[in-house]
């Protein structure tokens, strides 16, 4: 391994870092241009430090940095691995675009508290890259938990009274399960002396008798269910809709709720592993869970008229795709649900961009009154079909690559309700995102406002752009650019064998 | 009866001293005057120096001084808790000297050193 | 001189606080700046003391040359070491920060009497965490109360009574201390700890070691406010002068919590017959003290109040350690307090800033305050977060620890109040993030003088300390958890 392999992750990490404590501090002694260039040149570094690892991971090197020892026993390491590079690539690409769109956003909206804003948002960024390399348990929730905080400002970014509601309910739902995550951490250390990820796990399945292995597991999982707002526990995620688009974009697209999921995803199968999962069913007891969310989600979605609310609860339901997949314990599930990291990733932050543009240019909040807005705003409101369509889960769109991968796994298992499920939810994410486009696109009536032809600023309009196209690209050939469907392949591979 | 008189011969006198140190405790909590307070707390200081005393006393021990017809240790006492209760002495005088220089400021600022009256000041 | 370190490092503080008064009459600043002077000899001089006992192993100092019964010794080895360290960093700074609150007055011995105050603090809490013998550490006990009571009745009138009640029940404490040793010196005829350990593991006195044990357990408990006996501290850390709150509050809790520690495990040991027991009464006083400190915290408005609460509920997580008994729970003790001492120690410096700007202490008028003060708030951040434990600040670490020896004793129930602990902390911390980052902007005017700069250089240095140091003990704790393990070897279950 040579040296610049292990340059490279630490650039990676640096950078957000870096940026983050560059703004704080300068904050308000330079003006809004320094701070946006140093939020670009960050992502930037980011950007292509993370892409030049892919065809290391690629190749299978295995690249592993240890820094020093965080407690006694175990050492703060990294190690990248093709499923932590999948969601490194997602998150970094974002962080770019998103970037972008929140300069567009927060000079249109002209947003007071921009340098706490861009700020924290560094922060998540460093602790999502961090979370995607750990290489243990430790290290993991040191960044899960540093993401956790850094996303409080963001959520609570108004301080009003209903931003501090709702950063109350988000910090009460995400500490109460970092606790309990932390807990079962420091279980889990007790009986197998060691924290280091493993593709398939390092827990052997009769480390605990039966009930007790069960409580472990959903002590563990909690944590990630949370984020990723498994229902029961999901409604931070609708409160924390308060936030400004940007941040709703990258709340729900990139790194809180993809944390959720990576966490989920690390558990399950690098810390308890197929077998230990399937022998206490906790595996099972999860994927019920993440069926119910998927329909039950979706049919709140339908009823909400504010379009970022119906969008929140998209995410709630995408989001159990994910974790229906790896619970299924399959190849090709996971393969699906590491996958579909990526794909709801671009589908999603499209659709929020596309709200966050519309709000802005035409402070429309509620899908009612976006009779005829496709007018007005022509490329969002494309951007917003494409976005829709792929969503849906149609052949030749991003989303499709993902749920066949899913459907396949569940095929395998011969579990027809699963497979029922995908279908009956893709037909229901049609229900409630069709409606918006259709109403957008109305013909006969048309509000007045929407009559002239005056759509999103420029440094909004990239970026929607731009995820709408990757999503079309990435279904027409999934491995178009960074190899990502690939990762995922190996990825599983390295899990089942 | 007689095995009562001998268990009292040998320990009563720590019975006496603990009764001491309960009584300055008692005072402590139920006196509601500082001054009162601090007077108690000087007789339990003293109840435990009259413990140390008596742990130092023996039969047939004179007082910790070298002569020169007694060269054994047994027909002395022991003179260590002597001088620990010296500096206990000395320190317990520190804290009435800290205790009673408070107590003037108490009354320069609150014009009384009751305890309800003072609480009732400083809730105001 | 290497060979009188020990005495040393006691000896400076002691002497520049007996000059202090004197030099004042000469010149103003002069018995003040001595006193600064002196600590961080100290400080120096226990750094190379703390590298001497890691390489060379314990050091025994006997005052006089008298041979070890008879005697006083001081015994150092890598865990008061280190204890030491803190207790010389926080003074110092203490005394750097406490320069600012004296600024208007020109009395000549209340400059110079305070700081002599404080350099007496540090002497008494150097001698109590250094010496190897029973009743040199009730001098010292003693030593550190008084200045202690001085200190706090400084805080004005509210401060006199807080100090007076203090004062009455740490004598109560005192005398129970007294009692104690009365009782073990009855039984061994010694007074220096390990020839006290020997005698006592060699012969069956459990009746008299139990009783004596009661009595401990309640003295250090008064003078550390472990819950059920906390009631004299959140009065007195309130109105305690501001400048010498960050030392009261930050070590003066936490050196009976190690004298606690020395009875515990190195006078009685784990051999005497009612240990477990012992364990299992601290062990409940510690949950029940993490549980209700948090709760009253939280209903404070006044942010020394909620500090001081807090801090009854931090103190638990010592002692809670201390339950548990396994090296590396003990370990994950003695961390907690290094860092509390920096966590506590930071809040109150940061709230004695603000309150020395603007002339606030109640966290409904903090709007905004981070606009004004962006280091202030941030050490109040970070400071929370660790009081709550998130990583990578040292609160998660010992946490970490404190959990891991838990697990390791089968005790899920300890586990389970951490997590629970940590909540509530959550709870009344963020509570005060909210005040500071998004409460209403109040217009705050600057008392005293405007400067360009958001404080004096004398009150920075301790802000920028206290947030490296939460940051950096948190990231190398592994260092100092094997330093302190060198010495926990030989102790615990």
């Amino acid at each position: 391994m040579n040296e610049i392999n292990i340059c490279l992750p630490l650039i990676a990490i640096s950078a957000p870092l870096i940026a983050s404590i560059l703004i704080y501090i300068l904050g308000e002694h330079i003006g809004k241009n320094a701070r946006e260039a140093i939020t670009f040149i960050s992502s930037a570094i980011l950007l292509i430090s993370v892409y030049s690892l892919v065809p290391h991971v690629l190749k299978g090197e295995a690249i592993e940095i240890i820094f020093l020892e965080i407690v006694k026993g175990v050492n703060f390491s990294f190690n990248i691995d093709a499923a932590g590079m999948v969601f490194a690539c997602v998150a970094s690409t974002l962080w770019v675009l998103t970037s972008c769109y929140s300069v567009g956003y927060m000079r249109g909206h002209g947003e007071k508290n921009q340098t706490g804003y861009f700020s924290a948002f560094a922060i998540c960024i460093f602790a999502t890259i961090g979370l995607c390399f750990s290489a243990n348990l430790i290290t993991f929730f040191i960044f899960f938990e540093i993401l956790t905080i850094g996303t409080y400002p963001l959520v609570v970014h108004y301080r009003d009274e209903e931003g501090r509601r709702s950063g109350r309910k988000y910090l009460a739902y995400t500490l109460i399960s970092g606790q309990i995550f932390f807990a079962s951490i420091v279980i889990i250390y007790m009986f197998t002396g060691t924290l280091e990820f493993k593709a398939g796990g390092f827990i052997k399945p009769d480390m605990l008798p039966m009930p007790l292995m069960l409580i472990l597991f959903i002590m563990m999982v909690g944590a990630g269910a949370v984020k990723a707002g498994l229902m029961p526990l999901h409604s931070w995620l609708p409160a924390a809709m308060v936030a400004p688009t940007p941040v709703s974009a990258l709340l729900h697209a990139v790194a809180v709720v993809k944390a959720g999921a990576f966490c989920t995803l690390r558990v399950v199968l690098y810390v308890f592993g197929p077998e230990a999962a399937k022998a206490c069913h906790g595996a099972e007891i999860l994927s019920y869970m993440a069926v119910i969310t998927i329909i039950v989600s979706s049919l709140i979605a339908i009823r909400k008229d504010n379009l970022k609310a119906r969008l929140a609860f998209s995410t709630v339901g995408q989001l159990s795709y994910i974790i229906l997949g790896i619970s299924m314990l399959t190849p090709e599930s996971s393969v699906g649900a590491i996958y579909h990291i990526v794909a709801h990733a671009f589908m999603k932050i499209t659709l929020f961009m596309c709200a966050g543009a519309i709000f802005v240019t035409a402070h429309k909040k509620n899908i009612s009154e976006m009779v005829g807005i496709g007018r007005r705003m022509p490329i969002t409101m494309g951007a917003f079909t494409t976005a829709s369509v792929a969503l849906a889960g149609f052949p030749f769109f991003v989303g499709f690559v993902s749920k066949a991968n899913i459907i396949l796994g569940a095929m395998k298992i011969n579990n027809l309700l699963f497979s029922m499920t995908l279908v009956v939810s893709a037909l229901l994410a049609l229900t409630y995102l069709m409606p918006v486009v259709l109403i957008g696109f109305k013909k006969d009536i048309i509000n007045e406002e929407f009559q002239k032809k005056d759509d999103a600023n420029l440094m909004m309009r990239i970026p929607l752009v731009i995820t709408a196209v990757i999503s079309v690209i990435l279904g027409i050939s999934p491995n178009f650019g960074l190899h990502l469907y690939t990762l995922a392949e190996i990825a599983a591979k390295s899990i089942f064998g | 009866m007689t095995s009562l008189e001998t268990f009292l011969a040998a320990k009563g006198i720590y019975f006496l001293t603990f009764l001491l140190l309960f009584l300055g405790l008692y005072g402590m909590i139920t006196c509601g005057n500082y001054m009162k307070k601090l007077i108690c707390m000087n007789i339990m200081q003293v109840a435990v120096i009259f413990i140390f005393l008596c742990l130092a006393q023996k039969d047939g021990g004179t007082i910790p001084v070298l002569f020169s017809n007694l060269r054994n240790a047994e027909d002395y006492i022991n003179p260590l808790p002597h001088a620990l209760m010296l500096t206990a002495i000395v320190v317990s005088m520190g804290t009435t000297g800290v205790g009673l220089a408070l107590l003037t400021r108490i009354k320069e600022k609150y014009g009384s050193i009751e305890e309800d009256e003072i609480i009732e000041r400083e809730n105001k | 001189m290497m060979r009188n370190l020990p005495a040393l490092i006691i000896i400076f503080p002691l002497v520049s606080a007996l000059l202090s008064v004197f030099l004042s009459k000469i010149s103003l600043y002069l018995g003040r700046n001595l006193v600064i002077t002196s600590i961080f000899i100290s400080l120096a001089l226990s750094i190379v003391q703390l590298r001497e006992v890691i390489i060379n192993g314990p050091i025994s100092y006997k005052f006089g040359n008298y041979a070890v019964p008879y005697g006083i010794e001081f015994k150092i080895d890598t865990i008061n070491a280190i204890m030491l360290v803190m207790i010389c960093i926080i003074g110092l700074l203490t005394g750097l920060f406490s320069t600012n609150f004296e600024e208007n007055s020109k009395d000549r011995i209340k400059i110079g009497g305070s700081h002599a105050l404080i350099a007496l603090l540090c002497v008494g809490m150097l001698g109590m965490t250094s010496t190897g013998d029973v009743f040199n550490l009730y001098v010292f006990l003693e030593v550190t109360s008084l200045s202690g009571y001085v200190l706090i009745a400084l805080g004005g009138s509210k401060g006199v009574v807080s100090a007076f009640r203090y004062l009455l029940i740490g004598t109560v404490a005192a005398t129970f201390y007294l009692l104690g040793v009365a009782m073990l010196y009855s039984v061994t005829g010694t007074l220096n700890m390990q020839d006290m350990h020997d005698i006592l593991s060699s012969r069956a006195n459990d009746d008299t070691m139990l009783i004596a044990m009661c009595m401990f357990i309640a003295a250090f408990g008064i003078k550390m406010a472990l819950f059920p006996f906390h009631g004299w501290q959140p009065s007195a850390y309130t109105h305690a002068q501001t400048g010498a709150r960050p030392l009261i509050a930050g070590v003066m809790g936490k050196i009976p919590a190690y004298a606690m520690f020395r009875y515990l495990y190195c006078v009685y040991g784990t051999e005497f017959k009612y240990f477990r027991y012992f364990l299992i009464v601290i062990g409940a006083l510690s949950v029940m003290g993490m549980i209700y400190g948090s709760v009253r915290a939280m209903a404070q408005t006044d942010i020394r109040k909620m500090l001081a609460y807090s801090s009854v509920a931090q103190i638990s997580y010592i002692t809670l350690g201390f339950a548990i008994g396994t090296p590396i729970a003990i370990a994950g003790s003695f961390l907690h307090m290094f860092g509390h001492a920096f966590m506590k120690g930071g809040l109150f410096f940061a709230s004695g800033s603000i309150r020395y700007k603007y002339g606030i202490v109640d966290m409904n008028d903090f709007g905004y305050i981070y606009k004004k003060m962006p280091l202030t708030s941030a050490l109040l951040s970070i400071s929370a977060l660790s009081m709550i434990g998130i990583p990578p600040t040292v609160g998660f670490f010992s946490k970490w620890y404190l959990a891991l020896g838990a697990a390791g004793e089968r005790e899920y129930i300890y586990i389970a109040i951490l997590v629970i602990s940590s909540l509530l902390n959550a709870i009344y911390f963020f509570k005060m993030i909210e005040k500071i980052f998004m409460a209403k902007d109040r217009d705050l005017k600057p008392i005293g003088r405007d400067s360009v700069m958001e404080l004096p250089w004398t009150m920075m240095i301790p802000i920028v300390i206290s947030i490296l140091m939460i940051l950096g003990l948190g990231l190398f704790n592994v260092k100092i958890i094997n330093i302190l393990l060198m010495s926990l070897g030989g102790i615990g279950i």
